[in-house]
Formats: C-alpha cells, sequence, structure tokens
C-alpha cells in the first residue's frame, strides 16, 4: 500500500524521537546514534511513498538506523562495537521498554545547559521535531551546510560536558526543566512568518515550537508552566491570521480583524490555562498565558481589561525583574487610564532596554499623551534602531503620519 | 542569532606597497589567513556567504527617468580606496562575535608578517519579516493605535 507524502512525514516525525531514545539509550552514543537515525528517516522518507509503510515502521526504523550506526562504527576501526551489536540485536522486538521517558530524555538532552539557545534549538528540530537539516537550514536562511555544522557541534558540547544517555537527578532537574521550555518558547518566537505564504518548503517554527509544547505538556501533564507555555503559544498563536496584512505587514492589535482569530486555538488555550493555575506553583509563562487570554477574550480593543492585565504585568515584573515587561506595564497602565502615569513608568529604563523598543514605547506613550513633536522624535529613534524591514517601515510610517497631522 | 555584512575595501591599512608588489610568499601568507577564517566560520556554523567583487574596469553607473533609455556611464565613481572588494555575510550570536570576526580580517598579514590594520566595516543585516512572534505581539500591544474611550 502506497501512502502520502505528508501522512508519511507525520508519522516518521511523530517516530523520530522514540527510536532515537531507544537507539541513543542501547548504543550510549547520543551522537552517532542522532546522524543514524537522521539517515534512517531521510531513507524511509524516500521509500515508503512509493513502496508502502512498513507493517511495523518503528521496528523498521530502529533496523535501518542501527545498521547505519554500525556502519559508521566499522569504518571507524578505533571503535569497539560491541554495544552496537547489542542495539541490533534488540532492535528487532517491536515493544519498547521506556519509550516515553527515552523521548523525554533525548529532548531533556537536547536543550542541555552547556548548549546556547540557537544551538539546542537547531538540534531539538532535528532530535525531537524530526525535520531534516535541510529544513531546519531553510527556516533559518543559512546554507545547509552551515545547519549541520552548527548541530554536530552542538552534540559535540553535550559530549564534551560529560552528558551521558540519562535523565538529570532530582537536583539538576528542575533547572534542566525550566531551559527545555525556554528553548521551546524561543523556537515559537523565531517562528513568525509573514502571512504571504510564498515559501511553502519553509518549516513553520511556531508550529514546531507548539508541536514540541504539546509532546511536553503529554508527557509532563502535572508541571503547571509545562501546560502554561502550551497555553501561551496558542493563545498568542491563534492571532496570527489577524496579525499582518495580505502583503506581511504587521497590524497593530487594536486594529486586528478579530473575527480572524483562531476559536479553536483560543478555547484550548484558555481551557489548559484554566487547568494550570491553581494546580501548581504560579510561573511566568502562565502570567504571559493570562495576559494573553485577556486580550484574546475582549470582543473588542475598547473592551480591552487593561487595569486587569497591569495587576499581571506588575506581577511578572516582580518575578522577572525585567525591564521589557516593565515597558508592557507601563502601556497597560496609559492605556487604562493617563499616559503620564505610563511615562513615568519607564523614566529610568534608558540604557537597559537593547534594541528599539524602549523609543517605541516611549513614542506611543508621548502621541497618546498628545506631546507629537517629542512623539515624532521618538518614532524615528525607533525605526533607526529597528532590526527587521516590517516594525522599522511601520514605526517611519507613523512617525509620517504624525507629522502630517501636526 | 544574527546575521551581519562585514565588508572589506582597499583601505591599504599600514601596508606600504599594494599587493601586486608584495613578494609570492607574502601574498600566499595573506591569502591563507583568509582561507584559515573561512575554515573557522564554516566549522562554527557561523558562515553564510563570501563575495568578492571585480573592480572599477568592469563597474557601470546606470541613471533612468523611467520614460527615456537608461543613461550608462563608467563613472563617477568614488575614491579606489574606499571600493568594496569583498564581503561576508555571517549568522552569529551576538554582535560581540561579529566584531572579533572583524578584527580577524583587519589583522591579515601584509609584508614582514605585520598585521594590515585594515578598517572593517560591521553592518547588521535587516531581517525581512518581524523578529519573533511573541516579541512582535508584545509589541503590536504596546504600539497599537488605540486610544482609551
Amino acid at each position: 500500500m502506497t501512502a502520502s507524502p505528508p501522512a508519511v512525514e507525520d508519522l516518521l516525525r511523530d517516530l523520530a524521537p522514540q527510536v532515537l531514545g531507544a537507539l541513543a539509550r542501547q548504543s550510549g552514543d547520543f551522537d552517532a546514534a542522532e546522524d543514524a537515525v537522521q539517515e534512517a528517516l531521510i531513507a524511509a522518507a524516500d521509500h515508503w511513498p512509493g513502496e508502502g509503510v512498513p507493517d511495523n515502521p518503528r521496528a523498521w526504523l530502529l533496523r535501518t538506523a542501527a545498521r547505519r550506526l554500525i556502519d559508521q562504527h566499522r569504518s571507524d576501526e578505533a571503535r569497539a562495537n560491541r554495544e552496537v551489536q547489542t542495539a541490533v540485536d534488540q532492535a528487532t522486538p517491536a515493544a519498547p521498554a521506556n519509550e516515553t521517558d527515552d523521548t523525554l530524555t533525548v529532548l531533556f538532552l537536547c536543550c542541555h545547559p552547556s548548549l546556547t539557545p540557537a544551538s539546542a534549538i537547531a538540534l531539538t528540530l532535528r532530535a525531537v521535531g524530526g525535520l531534516t537539516t535541510r529544513q531546519i537550514a531553510h527556516a533559518f536562511l543559512v546554507p545547509e551546510p552551515t545547519m549541520a555544522q552548527r548541530i554536530s557541534r552542538a552534540k559535540a558540547t553535550i559530549k564534551a560536558s560529560g552528558a551521558g544517555f540519562s535523565m538529570p537527578g532530582p537536583d539538576a532537574y528542575p533547572a534542566t526543566l525550566r531551559n527545555v521550555l525556554h528553548v521551546v518558547y524561543l523556537m515559537f518566537n523565531e517562528g513568525y512568518v509573514s502571512s504571504d505564504g510564498d515559501d511553502l518548503g519553509r518549516p513553520d517554527l511556531a508550529d514546531e515550537a507548539i508541536r514540541i509544547g504539546r509532546l511536553v505538556h503529554a508527557e509532563l501533564p502535572d508541571d503547571s508552566e509545562a501546560s502554561g507555555l502550551l497555553a501561551l503559544m496558542l493563545l498568542l498563536d491563534a492571532r496570527r491570521p489577524g496579525r499582518t496584512t495580505s502583503g506581511g505587514e504587521p497590524i497593530p492589535l487594536a486594529e486586528q480583524d478579530r473575527s480572524r482569530w483562531d476559536r479553536a486555538k483560543i478555547a484550548e488555550g484558555i481551557a489548559l490555562l484554566d487547568g494550570a493555575i491553581g494546580r501548581g506553583r504560579i510561573g511566568e509563562y502562565q502570567l504571559q498565558a493570562a495576559i494573553a487570554a485577556l486580550h484574546d477574550r475582549a470582543p473588542t480593543a475598547g473592551d480591552t481589561d487593561w487595569p486587569q492585565i497591569a495587576a499581571l504585568y506588575e506581577l511578572l515584573e516582580r518575578m522577572t525583574g525585567s525591564p521589557v515587561v516593565r515597558l508592557n506595564r507601563a502601556v497597560a497602565v496609559a492605556m487604562d487610564g493617563d499616559p503620564a502615569d505610563g511615562l513615568a513608568l519607564i523614566e529610568g529604563l534608558d540604557g537597559s532596554v537593547a534594541g528599539h523598543r524602549l523609543d517605541a514605547v516611549r513614542a506611543h506613550l508621548l502621541e497618546l499623551a498628545g506631546d507629537t513633536e517629542a512623539a515624532i522624535r521618538h518614532y524615528r529613534a525607533a525605526a533607526r534602531l529597528a532590526t527587521n524591514l516590517a516594525e522599522q517601515r511601520h514605526l517611519s510610517m507613523r512617525a509620517a503620519r504624525l507629522r502630517a497631522q501636526a | 542569532m544574527a546575521r551581519y555584512l562585514l565588508i572589506t575595501d582597499f583601505q591599504p591599512g599600514v601596508a606600504e606597497t599594494p599587493m601586486e608588489e608584495w613578494r609570492p610568499e607574502e601574498v600566499q601568507a595573506h591569502l591563507d589567513y583568509y582561507a584559515a577564517i573561512n575554515r573557522e566560520l564554516k566549522a562554527n556554523g557561523e558562515w553564510v556567504q563570501l563575495e568578492i567583487l571585480t573592480g572599477p574596469d568592469r563597474a557601470k553607473v546606470v541613471t533612468s527617468d523611467g520614460v527615456s533609455a537608461p543613461v550608462v556611464t563608467d563613472g563617477p565613481f568614488q575614491e579606489f580606496k574606499e571600493w568594496v572588494a569583498g564581503f561576508h555575510v555571517v549568522d552569529v550570536e551576538s554582535e560581540a562575535r561579529a566584531i572579533e570576526i572583524a578584527a580577524k580580517l583587519s589583522a591579515v598579514p601584509i609584508p614582514g608578517n605585520r598585521p594590515m590594520q585594515q578598517p572593517i566595516q560591521v553592518r547588521r543585516i535587516m531581517d525581512d519579516g518581524p523578529s519573533t512572534s511573541a516579541e512582535m505581539d508584545e509589541w503590536l500591544e504596546t504600539v497599537g493605535g488605540a486610544r482609551k474611550g
């Protein structure tokens, strides 16, 4: 029986971390096992759509990957391959031992604290997400050999750190889990794809992050921050259809067509959040999700519950000490009442927020306060510091509009 | 990660003579040094692109009013030493790393095995889309056009 390529791809990507987990546990060599599984996935993607999916696809992948692993070790004769032979012997039985635990171990290893976020994201996309190096390179707009090198260096770094294929101990577990959630959130952050949709081969990193967020939530259903993170991503992603014009220009929240927001994602995010809050400690992902939910729930921009949002940002600021949170809080305060209160909150932030956002927020608050000249000045300063074209154009346009009105 | 353009021009740094007058082994050391940097960028997973440009002899300036035939001339151009000789595009963790690579490029050896001290321009490349989705959402919340009431 032949299978459609998308169906095969979904199946392969679901199986990827399981097969890697099993092979890495059996061989004890995460680095080589990860390469071998990648090759097996590519072989399957070549053959299965035409020849049909084998009866036991998981066992097929495990066998194929184990053979590649042996070939790899044979070509490197200095290495003993007794463990690998064991891996092949054990690869035939279909029933996995600790399949879910293995998947989680793979994820924790990919988000090892010794890695930079960029490396951890790339490795996670390949080892857990089952994407090919080519797809990941495409997502990050770098040549394929560059991405291959980044991934192989990431694995070498993990190896050099002395980490084996096992879950962190109870002491290291909370910090490592925090790092895993952080990496998934950063992956989601990388995922802004403008809605022009002309780049079909490019993986959508926001979707990838939500997929991995679901996996983490499924493995750790009682962790309230894992739930909070998934809720946050869904609640933000729900607005994607309304967030940009057909030309890819950003639309401010207040001007978005809310009928285009994805109601199913909003409902799922709110349900997750309601389940998480009160179950464990309140963390920053739950707070951010609660803020996103308040925006998503407001039927119109004018109905936004700004006092509640300002209060949540205040909590979040106390928890994180982040000046960027302070900026958001200042806007909520300004939207709720007097822009002067908001401006007072961002006094003294100069130098502590990199990039254009301080100027952009100050410009917006000055505009609200009716100080057109100062607003124009700060919009222009923000435009000069912006590092992406969409934001830069938007900021320049706001300055130009104010100038035309003045 | 952020992409940076590192521009090398024809400013001579502390070199007293043009490369055509160097001894072959001096030219070789100069080129080997660049090759070593390029290998390092590739090994680090930071490499995106390197282009070397042809010189003024092949350059044209095109001007058009959109109606009549375009005007194509062999100049005027800026001073030769300000000509872009080539450029690297690198994808790196931080601006500090881009500056570190630029510093290496600047110290390419010249006769006497001295560092050239050539000025390298470091330019951040604009992302074509909004930078990040979550930040973008926050940003769209904060730079919104709505006023209360």
